[in-house]
Parts: structure tokens; C-alpha cells; sequence
């Protein structure tokens, strides 16, 4: 884990916990409050996702560890677009908007820019993320919103029951590609990477654990967090990532990401640098140690961390999961709440009605009687 | 003081008109601060292209700005010019069309060269082969008259030829006894940190300042007596700096911070401009990606407490109309100013139209009715910011602000307001429970309404034991759970939509304006129109033919006395810049016809136009001919 790279210093020194930096400005419950349970955040609608579908667990996990941040339940909003996962902020009993196609990261840039106290999260998918919705996603990371934003990836509308999606596979065969789709999907960590996200990674609905553990990283983080999480549509796609599932598959298609350790997988694989800077996969007892990879997701430079993203060309022969990145910048939200903050207390705090009148009345007057 | 006889007059239009890089938008801008300063009543309309610069000396390069000042309450900034300044001959050819016989015309004879005359399909010079006889024209070489008076100066002669704009407005500001304080301290400021270029304006203005009073060509400089107004303190404002200012006293006396997501476009830009400067007022401004973004991120603060507001023109609109249904469907407050230009599609940006009255009113999927109003001058751009900010507050609802290019470039003396003569605006924010579910224990429902104004709570997140979604989808009454209960659709569809015509409870019933109360006919107008609409029957009147006017500020819902003055004229006559779309609403709504007088030039209606039509109209009533 690589939250070091932006929990402030203090919090490594001291003994009470300081709030944790994606999450600083957020009321936290009280210390001698109850524990905040797993039934604190389950909302009373019932859930109406297909059986078998992998946003239960996803669900189940979020609803989980949300305890775990201490934040104040009130002062957590989801916010989601549209398609199956974008039902999700029901489900929480926090507060939530479930908005239109696409647009959720901007109406969350709107309430996490003028909300520092609010724990701002993005509930999308393949669809809305990336079709629909991919300008906003790209400029919120851009951007460095302070937002956490999850990726439901399933690579297929399932909503609109069963097209295809910005990352279904070329040729897919679905009902609006009848012979096989022709465009070529999009790699979301690739994109968030190209687009400097500051903290980008990758996990999967089935992984209770790294799941989780991924999303605590995520939301510690300060600024954008792009989380893409491979998600099991058993309807429209089932099976669409059963190679990293299945226990003998995906000890060698799995390369786990962990900062400052060699990249490699369950079996002999590793990540080796080769001489002419690209990455590549190699049985590490054929390597010379010096190649092998070291994982830095505090690399100010999103190059290594784009190379790792291109490891796998769709097969999933070699998939990278964990954290491909994070490193601190500062975020868009709080830089512009700086500015007027900045504006207020250069002129000496809130504006006075004089202030206003002042305002009103503008250089260049002339009085009349 | 001059040593030329002075004439007085009662009102001018000077129209000054040049290439898109020769400053003329400035040079009026200043006129009009000068004559602010003199405390005439004035209107200004700047007129310029979408290039940024057309290639020189053409026809589509270029710009004009036009000022109608008086010693009276001036409505318009006036149909015809008395006074044309043209920099070059495709300022000339643009604009003599609208000369009357008989004005006067400054040209600046050094671009009056072959190629230039050439460029606009001049055979040979208008200044020289006698096709201008019937005005007055005045024969100056700006050009050279600038370079000449800056000879001292280390400049290039292009960097001299720059100052030829202030050369004119010295010497106009010489004509109409405008004094150049005002300007000098405005250059001053411009250029502090160019101390060169600073000089060399202010020399050219002296220049020619003192041209006019030494030159032969002027015997006479005019004056123009203060306009009476009601006493206050007076600036000049444009429509979209008062509608900036409204919006942020708006939010000041509701006590939120304010929220503008808006994506650069013409001709709204202005607004996010002066927002952004604002930041000491608690205005955050978002330069979002795109159109949809910046009414995505207004809602989002909007769902957090904030004012949230979104500034476009109608191409934006249009893009925004999906976000709008969803401020409909979550009943959180939002501003979204359209401020109109010519359309379909790109359209005319920089030109004037009040075609998306009908977008504004429905253009939406659904049955998705907002609250739509209109300012009908630029100061009123103020006033109706407040309004909006009002009905959105009140009534948890995205409120459409109709401006256009007109009035938002526009300007006009506007007194400046007490701000305790302001309304007040109280915005209450949900703090507990507002219900109590079956077992009596308190809860909180975020769609039970307000039995008055049909308001749901404004419950922001940080609220402890208020959590809850809100949505797209369709919410069960009360309880705000998604729902697809045929009945409850029905219910809420009803609801949503009784809650926008209750808002008609809160607004003034249209007054009409006859004062001979005399007149059959009504001319009706909205939005912009009204200084020209005014105009026109001030000349109407003036001739002896009464006529009755009557302007509406609110398009959604109207009035409540609507239909009922309607009907009590013969005739009505509704002129709008676009091909009927008032006319298209009132017909529908209250079954009465009216005569439906458009016109979608990119420019306000000439007064005279209107009066010409209402005269007609006027006399057909009285004759019994069927409209």
C-alpha cells in the first residue's frame, strides 16, 4: 500500500490517528460513539440487481468498510450515472443522487468543490464512464477533483440489455453486432493514466479483500481515484473474466501490483525492464535480477505505470491488478477553494453589505438631485 | 472654452464604425462613459462580427458601435444615426444604408485608398465623385493626423497608426462637449505599465480634441442638456454585468454561496468573466468541459446548498436540456441564463434573437415545466436575477433567465439600488425529521411538499438523520422511493406541474400602460423588445393615436390577469425577434388571436418600424377590418 505518498507527516508520528488526507475536512463520528456497523450504511430499498450479478459483492463491500473511514454518515455522498451499477447509491444509506447518463463526476466536481466537508464518491460503468460520460471522466481527472471514482467494468451494456460496450473485445458478438463488433475498446487504466490521473488501479468483484483493500487506498487518497473494477455480468457476459478468477488460471495471468516489490505473478512471472526501456513479461529464473520491475506508484511520471497498463492486449495472458498509481497533487477543489478563501480574507474576511454596495456601484458614478 | 458657436440639441445617435481592429468598440465604450458623466439618458448598441478579425478592410470585418444620447428618458439606442464615423470605406458602404439624407459623416480619408475602395467594390472614391452630396461630410486624414501628432514619439508608424480610434473620439468628444477626464483616467489605468503608448493616446486625444477647435470643417460644436432622471447615485451598466451583479446580491441576501459552471460561449462569456471576479462574494466559478459539465457541476453545488447557476447561449441550452430535467426531477433550485443569439444550430453568435422561447419553455423530454422570465432592459438584467433567484429558492426549481445579445452588450444608465429597497430572500434549509412513519416515530420524507408552494425540502448532505436519494427516475410521493406506479406518475407529473403554476400567486399582474385609456389596441412584448416597443408607441402616441402596452417579465407561468387583458382589447399586436413563438403560446393558452409581428434581422426592431405597424393596426381596428 502507498498511501505514505500523501498521509502528512504527523499521522506517521503521532499516536491519535489524524483524519486520513483524502478524507481531511469530513466530520468523523464521535470517538465514544458506537461503531459505525455494516447496517448503518444499508439503506431499507431492497436490492434489484440479477441474481448472481457482481455488484452484490461489490456492494457488500463497500457497505462494509465504509465503517472503517469514520466519517460521518451524513456527510458521505454517492453519486452515479446510469446502468445496472448506477442503482448503487439506493442501496446506501447515505445521502445520493443517482443522475443522468454520464454526467455524474461532473455534478460530484460540482458538490466536492463547494463542499470540502462532504466524502464525495462516483458510481459508473464501462458505458457511462467511458461512452456517454467520457469527458467528463477524463477532465475530473484532469482535474484532480477529490472524488473516488468506481468503474464497474463488465464490458457490456447490460441495462439496455446486451450491446456492446467502449470495452467489449474486437468481434463480440452481441445484439447490436451481430457479426462481431469492429471498434477497439478502451484500456480505462491506460485512459486515466493518459489523462494523469493521481491515483489509478484495478480490481475485481470477486476479490472481498483486495477489493477492499484497494477501495480504503482509494478513498484515502486526496484527488481524483480511479478505481476500475472487473465486474461479472452473468446475464450478457458471464464468464467475461473468469481467467482471473479461476484459481489455477489466474496464478499466472495475474501480476500483482504492490509499491516497491518486483511486479509478478502467482507463478514464475515477473515484469522486466528491457534494454530498450519497454516492459515485458519473462520467467524470472531466466532474467537478470537488475531488469526485474520495481513497482513505484509514487513515480512522479505516469510513463512505467502506462507500460505496466499495456502488459495485457485484451487476452488477459499477463493482467497487472492493485494500484498502478498514486501520487499527491494538489487537488482542483481545494485550489479553488483557496482562491476565494483567498479573495474573502485579502479583503478582510465576508463581504459586508457595504462591501456590496460598494460592489454595486462599481468605479464610475454620477448622482442625480 | 471653445471659441466656436455652440447649438443645442435634444438628443444624437453617433454611430462609429471600422474595421473589427480599430478599436471602435472602445472608442464607444468611452463615449458612453463620457456621456454617462454629462448625465444624459443613453443607449448603446454594439454591433460587431464573429471573427475575431475578418480580413481588413472588408465588408464582414466590420464594427460598429451606436449611441443614442438625450436630454430625455431615451428607450432605444435609436433607429438611424445622426452622425456616422466611418474608418474606412467598407464601413462606409456597411452603414450608409442606414444614413438619413441630410446627416453627417466623418471619413477617414487616408483609408480611402484604391485598394481599400477596391475591397468593397468601389469603382472610385464616394467621398470624391459627388455620390455622397446629400449628407455632410466631413473629409479627415485620421490616419495621418495621428502619426503627424505623434512624430516625437519612439514608435513604429504602425503603433501610431493604432491611436487614430482616439484621435476620433477627441474630436467627437470636441463636437458634443464631452470632457476627456473620464478617458484620460481610463487610459491611464489601461496602460500603467506602458508608459509610451500611454502617452501617445493621450496625446492623440488632445490631438484631436483640439483639431475640432482649430479646423475650419466644424463651425458649430453641439451640446446636449442632462436628461431629467430621479434622483440617485447613476453608473452605466451592460446586461450582462448587471446580471452578474443581480445574481451575486442575489446570493448574498439569501446568505449561500454562490456556484456559476459555465463553458465559454458568445454572447454569455461576459458573465462568467465578471463572476470570476467576484470570488471576495463567495462566487465560485467553474470553467466546466463542456456545456453539459457546467450544468452538471451548477446542480451538483445546487444538491450541496449552493446557488447553483449556469450562464449559456442557445446552442448550450440545448446541450444542458437533459441536466435541466434532472433539476426538474430532484426539485433542487438552479439558474440557467440563456442568453439568446441568432440560431438555428451556430446561427448568428454575435447577433441578437429571442428564438428559444419555445426551447426554454419546452424543450425538454417529458412534461418538464421550469419557470422561464426575461429582462427587458440591461439594468433589468439586475432585477430579474434577483426574481430568479427567488422562484429557484422558493420553489426548488431550475428557473430559464431569457436575455440576449442585445441586452447583454448593451448599456444604459441604471440607478444604482438601495440594498435595503431590495426584496428580501430567506432560504430555508431542512434540520430534522418532517414526518412520522406508521409507527409514529419521526422520519424524514424528502417529497413531502410544502401545502403552500408545493416545495419539496431542501435537505443538504451534512444534515444528520436526513440522508437520502434523489434521482431521474420517477420518486413515489412523499417518500421520494423510485416508483413506477402508474398512479403516483400521474400524481407527481400533476404535481411538478402544479407547483410551477403556483408561482403565478407570487408574481404582479401585468400592468398596461394607456395613458390616453383610449386605446383598442395592445401592443404586447417580452424580454428585449420593450425599448423599442416603448419608442413606438411614444410615436404613436405623439401623433394622436392612443395605444396601449404591456410587457411581460414572466413567460412561465404568466400573469394571472393575462387572458383577461387579452381580451379586453380589439386588437393585439405581439412583435418578437423570432417568427411567433409568444404569439404561438398566448393563442394556445387563452384562445385569443393576435397579430404576430417578427423579424429576425440580428438587430432590435427599428422604433419607427413598430410604430408603423402599430399605426396600421390602429387604423384597421377603428375601420372594422378584420385582422
Amino acid at each position: 500500500m502507498t498511501t505514505e505518498t500523501d498521509a502528512p507527516r504527523e499521522a506517521a508520528q503521532g499516536s491519535t490517528p489524524l483524519p486520513l488526507p483524502g478524507t481531511r475536512g469530513v466530520p468523523r463520528v464521535d470517538q465514544d460513539a458506537p461503531a459505525q456497523t455494516k447496517k448503518d450504511f444499508t439503506s431499507d430499498q431492497e436490492v434489484r440487481w440479477c441474481p448472481g450479478c457482481g455488484d452484490y459483492a461489490v456492494l457488500a463491500a463497500v457497505q462494509g468498510f465504509l465503517p472503517d473511514l469514520g466519517l460521518r454518515r451524513e456527510n458521505i455522498v454517492f453519486i452515479s450515472g446510469i446502468g445496472c451499477s448506477s442503482r448503487f447509491p439506493y442501496y446506501l444509506d447515505t445521502y445520493g443522487m443517482h443522475s443522468i447518463h454520464g454526467r455524474a463526476p461532473a455534478i460530484a466536481t460540482g458538490l466536492a468543490t463547494s463542499r470540502e466537508d462532504l466524502s464525495v464518491w462516483v458510481i459508473t460503468g464501462d458505458g457511462d464512464a467511458l461512452s456517454i460520460g467520457g469527458n467528463h471522466l477524463i477532465h475530473a481527472m484532469r482535474r484532480n477533483v477529490n472524488l473516488t471514482i468506481l468503474l464497474f467494468n463488465n464490458k457490456i451494456y447490460g441495462l439496455t440489455k446486451g450491446q456492446y460496450s467502449p470495452t467489449s473485445d474486437v468481434g463480440s458478438v452481441t445484439k447490436s453486432t451481430p457479426v462481431g463488433s469492429v471498434d477497439r475498446p478502451f484500456n480505462p487504466v491506460s485512459l486515466a493514466l493518459g489523462a494523469e490521473a493521481t491515483f489509478v488501479a484495478r480490481t475485481m468483484d470477486s476479490d472481498r479483500a483486495h477489493l477492499t483493500t484497494v477501495l480504503k487506498a482509494a478513498a484515502e487518497h486526496r484527488g481524483t481515484s480511479l478505481v476500475e473494477i472487473y465486474q461479472n455480468c452473468p446475464i450478457f457476459n458471464d464468464g467475461a473474466f473468469q481467467l482471473l478468477k479461476d484459481r489455477d488460471e489466474k496464478r499466472a495471468r495475474v501480476l500483482h501490483l504492490s509499491d516497491g516489490e518486483p511486479v509478478r505473478s502467482g507463478a514464475e512471472h515477473v515484469v522486466v525492464r528491457r534494454e530498450d526501456g519497454t516492459l515485458a513479461v519473462a520467467i524470472e529464473s531466466e532474467v537478470d535480477p537488475a531488469s526485474i520491475l520495481v513497482h513505484d506508484t509514487g513515480a512522479d511520471d505516469p510513463s512505467a505505470a502506462f507500460a505496466l497498463s499495456r502488459l495485457d492486449d485484451g487476452s488477459m495472458a499477463h493482467l497487472p491488478m492493485g494500484i498502478f498509481r498514486a501520487v499527491s497533487r494538489p487537488t482542483y477543489d481545494d485550489q479553488v477553494r483557496a482562491q476565494v478563501e483567498g479573495a474573502r480574507s485579502t479583503a478582510g474576511g465576508p463581504a459586508s453589505e457595504d462591501d456590496l454596495a460598494a460592489l454595486l456601484r462599481g468605479g464610475d458614478t454620477w448622482t442625480v438631485g | 472654452m471653445s471659441s466656436k458657436p455652440l447649438q443645442r440639441l435634444d438628443r444624437v445617435v453617433i454611430r462609429f464604425a471600422g474595421d473589427s481592429g480599430d478599436g471602435m468598440q472602445l472608442t464607444g465604450d468611452r463615449f458612453t462613459s463620457e456621456t454617462a458623466a454629462l448625465g444624459n439618458d443613453l443607449s448603446t448598441l454594439p454591433n460587431f462580427p464573429a471573427e475575431i478579425r475578418a480580413p481588413a478592410g472588408t465588408l464582414p470585418g466590420v464594427s460598429s458601435f451606436q449611441l443614442h444620447f438625450a436630454d430625455h428618458a431615451v428607450l432605444t439606442p435609436g433607429d438611424r444615426p445622426d452622425v456616422l464615423v466611418a474608418m474606412n470605406p467598407a464601413a462606409l458602404k456597411a452603414n450608409l444604408p442606414d444614413l438619413p439624407r441630410g446627416s453627417t459623416i466623418i471619413v477617414n480619408t487616408d483609408e480611402f485608398s484604391k485598394r481599400n475602395l477596391a475591397k468593397v467594390g468601389y469603382d472610385a472614391s464616394p467621398v470624391a465623385d459627388g455620390s455622397l452630396e446629400s449628407w455632410h461630410v466631413h473629409e479627415i486624414a485620421l490616419t495621418s493626423i495621428t502619426v503627424e501628432a505623434l512624430a516625437e514619439f519612439g514608435l513604429t508608424r504602425k503603433e501610431k497608426e493604432r491611436a487614430k480610434n482616439m484621435l476620433a473620439l477627441g474630436l467627437l468628444s470636441w463636437m458634443y462637449s464631452r470632457p476627456l477626464e473620464g478617458t484620460e483616467a481610463f487610459l491611464r489605468a489601461k496602460f500603467a505599465k506602458a508608459p509610451e503608448i500611454l502617452e501617445a493616446n493621450l496625446t492623440a486625444l488632445r490631438a484631436g480634441y483640439n483639431y475640432g477647435e482649430t479646423t475650419e470643417d466644424f463651425a458649430v460644436r453641439f451640446e446636449v442638456a442632462p436628461a431629467t432622471m430621479p434622483p440617485g447615485t447613476y453608473r452605466t451598466i451592460t446586461g450582462n454585468a448587471a446580471m452578474a451583479l443581480g445574481l451575486v446580491t442575489a446570493a448574498q441576501r439569501a446568505g449561500l454561496p454562490m456556484v456559476l459552471g459555465s463553458y465559454p460561449i458568445t454572447p454569455a462569456s461576459d458573465i462568467l468573466h465578471t463572476l470570476s471576479g467576484m470570488k471576495r462574494y463567495d462566487v465560485t466559478t467553474l470553467q466546466a468541459e463542456d456545456e453539459i459539465g457546467a450544468v452538471g457541476m451548477a446542480l451538483g453545488a445546487s444538491f450541496g446548498g449552493a446557488l447553483g447557476v449556469t450562464s449559456t447561449s442557445g446552442p448550450g441550452l440545448a446541450l444542458k436540456a437533459e441536466t435541466i430535467g434532472l433539476g426538474v426531477s430532484t426539485e433542487l433550485p438552479l439558474v440557467i441564463l440563456d442568453i439568446q443569439r441568432g440560431g438555428p444550430s451556430t446561427g448568428l453568435p454575435t447577433k441578437t434573437e429571442q428564438s428559444d422561447l419555445l426551447q426554454a419553455i419546452h424543450g425538454r423530454n417529458g412534461e418538464s415545466p421550469v419557470a422561464v422570465v426575461a429582462p427587458q432592459s440591461p439594468s433589468d438584467c439586475f432585477d430579474i436575477a434577483l426574481e430568479a433567484v427567488r422562484i429557484a429558492t422558493t420553489y426548488r426549481t431550475p428557473v430559464i433567465v431569457l436575455s440576449d445579445g442585445y441586452l447583454a452588450n448593451g448599456s444604459e444608465p441604471w440607478r444604482v439600488p438601495s440594498l435595503k429597497d431590495l426584496p428580501e430572500l430567506d432560504v430555508d434549509f431542512a434540520t430534522g425529521p418532517n414526518d412520522t412513519d406508521d409507527d409514529g416515530a419521526p422520519v424524514f420524507h424528502p417529497f413531502l411538499r410544502d401545502p403552500q408552494t408545493l416545495a419539496r425540502p431542501w435537505a443538504v448532505p451534512g444534515t444528520a438523520g436526513l440522508e437520502h436519494r434523489i434521482g431521474g427516475i420517477e420518486k413515489a410521493d412523499v417518500t421520494g422511493h423510485i416508483s413506477y406506479d402508474p398512479d403516483n406518475h400521474d400524481r407527481m407529473t400533476r404535481l411538478r406541474q402544479g407547483k410551477i403554476d403556483g408561482i403565478a400567486d407570487t408574481i404582479p399582474d401585468l400592468q398596461v400602460e394607456d395613458p390616453s385609456g383610449e386605446a383598442r389596441v395592445l401592443v404586447l412584448g417580452w424580454g428585449s423588445t420593450y425599448g423599442p416597443i416603448a419608442a413606438a408607441t411614444r410615436l404613436v402616441r405623439a401623433a394622436g393615436t392612443p395605444v396601449a402596452q404591456a410587457h411581460l417579465r414572466h413567460l412561465n407561468p404568466f400573469p394571472r390577469n393575462l387572458g383577461e387583458v387579452l381580451r379586453a382589447y380589439d386588437h393585439v399586436v405581439v412583435p418578437e425577434m423570432n417568427l411567433g413563438q409568444l404569439a404561438l403560446l398566448l393563442r394556445g393558452t387563452y384562445l385569443v388571436d393576435v397579430q404576430s409581428h417578427t423579424a429576425v434581422r440580428g438587430l432590435p426592431f427599428p422604433a419607427a418600424d413598430l410604430a408603423e405597424v402599430l399605426h396600421t393596426a390602429v387604423a384597421q381596428t377603428l375601420e372594422g377590418v378584420p385582422s
